[in-house]
């Protein structure tokens, strides 16, 4: 597995934009759609290439006033970069 | 029943088209079918679609550069956040045009060849396009939009998969969409011509196999097999009104790409009623939404919602009940049909022995072919 970027960024080839009918945040790309779930959604709306992994782990953590997320974090952007979400 | 919106939009602008390819899935009597719906007809369309919460939108026809305020619907489909998906052969598609279309907000450009060679690309098309295909290929990437070739096989094709697929390396394309041929409309009328041998497409299989494993990401390709090679159906448009809307060039609303052909359905036309009434209450989408509708063997099959008994069109072409199971299946009394079009794919002439001629894809052709089918039709 490749190493995640300092900054992730997400691939200009994917828009990201809420659905209201779906009640989510989607990706899309020519014919396709990707539904993100809550947490995908927030951690993937951070990944503007200026925000650190440690910084959006911060965030989120903050907003959601826990601790502990930073594993699921890691393993959605893993995720997001074996599908070229994210670079 | 709750009754998911739509997510796809197939605005079909027009059945005007450059091309005269002898596997277009267009209405054999498209010429027949004028009256096309004018900008605002399409706006209204597209923001009903849209609040509904379609978020796909393909801009197809025909060729959709024909028509002139492409560019304006573009620009309003962008606006009310669709993903919009410009579905074309290329003809038409100057620098101005593409750069236009770019400012108005096109996400993305689908453009057809017909093959990897100049001789068999036109033939197809019964055209001399090839070299400027390749042109707007550059063009397109000009404009920095990604690319999605697709090319649609055949048996005149399928030995060239290998070419085909360098040839959207060369062009810099993001997916190469190898969709075999699916037999309605022009191409039920060539099929003789057009089945490819249960070989030829194992064959082209294992290229594009081979193709995976050496490119990695660097071009997604798509291999869509033709379905009579498959003992089950394909799910056709993921379930009937489950996903997909597509609107002709006159405003007849179709739940799948060739409803037209299906005897007794009465069409719902968007200059009559509103997306939302067509969506949820004609009785077209309705006619096989969900399993209610379903006979047997489809009605206690553990696999009918993987599937939804596959294709209506093809039910109706080959078992002639549009309510029947797809004859694909091999669960299907009618199986037997299927297997004797392959039966005959398998043991026909070389294929540039052409016993029969083409019959491409013309206004002329179409015309004669609004009239009862004929019992003799000569190719133009």
């Amino acid at each position: 597995m490749n190493q995640l970027p300092a900054m992730p960024r997400l691939n200009r080839r994917f828009r990201m934009q809420w659905e209201e009918a779906q009640q989510a945040h989607v990706l899309l790309y020519p014919e396709g759609m990707v539904r993100l779930n809550q947490s995908a959604g927030e951690i993937l709306k951070r990944c503007d290439g200026a925000t650190t992994v440690d910084d959006i782990v911060a965030q989120l953590e903050r907003q959601f006033n826990t601790t502990g997320l930073r594993d699921d974090v890691l393993g959605l952007l893993a995720h997001a970069q074996d599908k070229d979400w994210i670079a | 029943m709750s009754i998911a919106p739509p997510y796809w939009l197939l605005a079909e602008l027009t059945y005007r088209c450059p091309l005269h390819c002898a596997f277009c899935y267009n209405p054999l009597d498209y010429a027949a079918i004028r009256d096309e719906l004018d900008t605002a007809g399409w706006i209204r369309v597209m923001r009903e679609a849209r609040a509904m919460g379609a978020v796909q939108l393909g801009f197809s026809g025909g060729e959709p550069l024909v028509r002139d305020d492409l560019e304006e619907l573009v620009a309003e489909a962008h606006r009310l956040g669709f993903y919009t998906n410009l579905i074309t052969s290329g003809i038409g598609l100057t620098e101005p045009r593409i750069a236009a279309l770019k400012e108005a907000g096109l996400d993305h450009i689908q453009l057809s060849f017909q093959d990897s060679t100049r001789e068999m690309n036109d033939f197809l098309s019964s055209t001399k396009t090839f070299d400027l295909k390749k042109k707007v290929a550059a063009l397109i990437k000009k404009y920095d939009y990604p690319m999605v070739m697709n090319c649609v096989l055949h048996r005149h094709n399928l030995a060239h998969v290998d070419k085909i697929i360098d040839m959207a390396l060369e062009l810099e394309a993001e997916y190469l969409e190898l969709a075999n041929t699916q037999y309605y409309g022009w191409a039920k009328l060539n099929q003789q011509q057009l089945m490819p041998t249960l070989a030829q497409v194992r064959e082209a299989e294992q290229v594009v196999q081979q193709y995976r494993e050496k490119i990695g990401k660097r071009c997604k390709l798509l291999f869509v097999v033709p379905d009579y090679y498959e003992d089950r159906p394909k799910a056709c448009m993921n379930g009937w009104g489950a996903v997909f809307l597509a609107v002709a060039p006159d405003g007849a609303a179709l739940p799948c790409h060739n409803a037209r052909s299906l005897p007794g359905m009465e069409l719902p036309n968007v200059k009559d009623a509103s997306v939302e009434w067509i969506w949820r209450e004609s009785p077209a989408f309705n006619m096989f939404r969900g399993d209610a509708w379903m006979q047997e063997p489809c009605r206690s099959c553990p696999e009918k919602h993987i599937d939804f008994g596959g294709c209506r069109c093809q039910a109706a072409m080959l078992a002639g009940d549009a309510r029947a199971a797809d004859p694909v299946c091999s669960k299907s009394p009618q199986r037997e049909r299927v297997d004797a079009i392959i039966f005959q794919a398998a043991h026909k002439p070389a294929p540039e022995v052409r016993t029969q001629p083409i019959l491409f894809r013309t206004d002329a052709n179409s015309r004669t072919l609004i009239a009862p089918m004929p019992a003799k039709v000569t190719s133009a």
